[in-house]
């Protein structure tokens, strides 16, 4: 962590090989996750885009063009779908080679796969025609091969940003107004009710650990519930009777891994736009359960119109958004919607527990 | 005030907060004459608790529900006999920064005893309190509410029961669709804060624009037709201005 945070300052100092060797033992290159939805839509999307550009460049004419990329869909669909598959079936093995094997193995098994679709299903079967061939073996090792770059790329690309989302993540979190308000009641406890302090202090202290962790890494869900639940306990001892929580994590799988403080900052702003501005009790909801392989978590509480700047409010969403982005693509999802003067959050993220 | 104790109200929502500056202040009447003579937990209970109980000092959270401490503290200046105000906060970067502009005395939240101690003793040699334009700049917001006198107490008026404002000569008049009440403030002023909820319909008339049922084009004795608007809960028709008649176009349902 440090390290990249400080970088810049030092990179003149360091000397090069240094640098890289940093760089690589922070971000370790690696196949892409070929079970995820979001790599996959991806390889399906640019492989057509580039199937359709060679045939823009093949075709004379616009008639001609329709011709030229229906020959190359012939190949490249086949090609395309059973990699798709083989790759999701073999995605463990590969991921457990060096990087450097993972990569050949990959461009094999499209060289492999582009020849036998081409000698099985081509319609020029009967005489090989070789440039023919080779011109789909350039084709299909170039795709892959740009492919796994771009891959290798976004990977880099974004793991600096998640560690940079950890800090972005400590200062959105820790809302001032909730810390000083937090030690003052706190404070107002140590004459009346030393025991009750204790407590509190205990649960702050356990919450800033988390929030000044690593939180690059997955963690279970039920670390994540017991903290809201310490975070709601201190929001409680200063609004008292105007807060009240319902939990419903009957179906809550509790080892599920989520990215750490997922839900807390949601509750946060719950409380901050929902519950303090009211004078009556308001009431927040959490829903956690599982439903076909997703681990649902939806969270509800008092909508305010007038409620002051939501500025905060939108930072925490497109934060967290861009985790569950970060960690599972386009399998993670965040939603926000207004009805009936209840304001709801609903995440989705994919059920992965540790192996 | 030399012998008498200060009396002060504390105006906090959280519960803790008040308890806890309740504990300071019984530390500080150790050294100085002082008296918690009330508490309230928004800036409605406050200003019922302040106009039957005066105080001399009022301690105000700035974010509170219902009407926030900055509001409050407007509607203060109308009573007869004001509380000398000091500002509580946790965090409000904002509001600080402003309050050091024009020197309003604030406390940061946890409060130290002997920071208190330092603006109480410091309201004995007559601070001048907080300008209501300073206030207004410092809550950029409009008011949640109107606050005008009536037999000596202030009444305060939803703004969004209003259905009209209308400038008489010294005053404007405030009409629900109850009631008209008298306000000192000026036309111009309110058009200002209230420009969200109100529409210009007359050099002398704000309507709000949610109390607008449409429009109606009604003979004039001279001949001439000029247009009014309807209201919704008010039997009124009010004139619009030649000059204004260009929201009957934009607002247009007539």
């Amino acid at each position: 962590m440090k390290v990249c945070a400080t970088l810049p300052e030092t990179l003149t100092s360091i000397p090069v090989s240094q640098v890289t060797s940093i760089n690589q033992n922070a971000y370790p290159d690696a196949l892409p996750n070929f079970r995820n939805l979001g790599t996959m839509l991806r390889i399906l999307v640019s492989v057509n885009a580039m199937g359709f550009a060679a045939a823009l460049l093949k075709a004379p004419t616009g008639h001609g063009f329709m011709q030229e990329f229906m020959e190359i869909a012939a190949v490249i669909q086949p090609v395309l779908l059973i990699s798709l598959l083989l790759l999701y079936a073999l995605h463990r093995p590969l991921a457990r080679l060096p990087y450097a094997t993972g990569i050949a193995a990959v461009l094999l098994l499209e060289l492999i796969l582009t020849t036998m679709t081409y000698w099985f299903g081509g319609t020029k079967a009967d005489n090989i025609d070789m440039g023919a061939i080779s011109r789909y073996w350039i084709f299909g090792l170039g795709v892959t091969g740009v492919l796994l770059g771009y891959f290798n790329l976004r990977s880099r690309a974004l793991s600096p940003a998640l560690s940079e989302a950890r800090l972005q993540a400590l200062q959105a979190r820790i809302r001032p107004h909730f810390l000083f308000n937090s030690i003052n009641a706190v404070l107002s406890l140590i004459r009346a009710n030393p025991k009750r302090a204790e407590q509190a202090l205990e649960d702050m202290a356990d919450l800033f650990r988390v929030l000044m962790a690593d939180n690059r890494q997955l963690s279970p869900l039920q670390r994540e519930v017991q903290l809201c639940r310490q975070y709601l306990q201190l929001e409680q001892l200063r609004l008292g009777e105007r807060l009240k929580v319902e939990w419903h994590t009957d179906n809550m799988p509790p080892d599920a891994l989520v990215p750490p403080l997922v839900l807390q900052p949601l509750l946060e702003n719950a409380v901050y736009h929902g519950i303090e501005p009211l004078a009556a009790p308001g009431i927040i909801s959490i829903n956690i359960f599982k439903h076909h392989d997703e681990v649902h978590m939806v969270l509800r509480n008092p909508y305010q119109p007038d409620g002051d700047r939501h500025g905060g409010n939108k930072m925490a969403l497109n934060n967290i958004r861009e985790r569950l982005a970060l960690h599972f693509d386009a399998e993670g999802r965040l939603e926000s919607k207004i009805s009936d003067d209840i304001y709801q959050v609903h995440i989705t993220i994919p059920f992965v527990v540790t192996t | 005030m030399s012998n008498l104790p200060l009396k002060i109200v504390i105006v906090d929502d959280e519960i803790p907060a008040r308890n806890r500056l309740r504990d300071l202040l019984q530390d500080c009447a150790e050294e100085i004459s002082l008296e918690v003579v009330g508490e309230a937990s928004n800036g409605l209970e406050a200003l019922a608790l302040l106009q039957s109980c005066p105080a001399d000092v009022a301690l105000l959270d700035i974010r509170m529900p219902e009407m926030d401490g900055l509001e409050l503290a407007q509607h203060l200046h109308k009573l007869s006999a004001p509380p000398a105000i000091i500002f509580t906060t946790a965090y409000d970067a904002h509001a600080i920064q402003a309050f050091e502009v024009h020197a309003v005395d604030y406390l940061l939240k946890p409060i130290r005893q002997a920071r208190l101690m330092e603006a109480l003793t410091r309201i004995d040699t007559a601070i001048p309190p907080p300008q209501e334009a300073a206030l207004r700049q410092l809550r950029p917001r409009p008011r949640t509410h109107l606050s005008v006198h009536e037999r000596d107490r202030i009444r305060l008026i939803p703004a969004s029961d209003v259905v009209y404002l209308r400038a008489e000569l010294k005053y404007v008049t405030i009409r629900t669709h109850e009631k008209e009440h008298l306000l000192e403030e000026s036309l111009i002023r309110l058009e200002e804060e209230f420009g969200e909820r109100f529409i210009r319909i007359h050099r002398s008339c704000l309507v709000a624009k949610d109390r607008i049922a449409g429009f109606e084009k009604t003979p004039e004795e001279n001949g001439e037709a000029r247009w009014v608007v309807l209201l919704r809960g008010v039997e009124e028709k009010l004139p619009v201005s030649r000059r204004q008649l260009h929201i009957v176009r934009e607002l247009g349902r007539g």
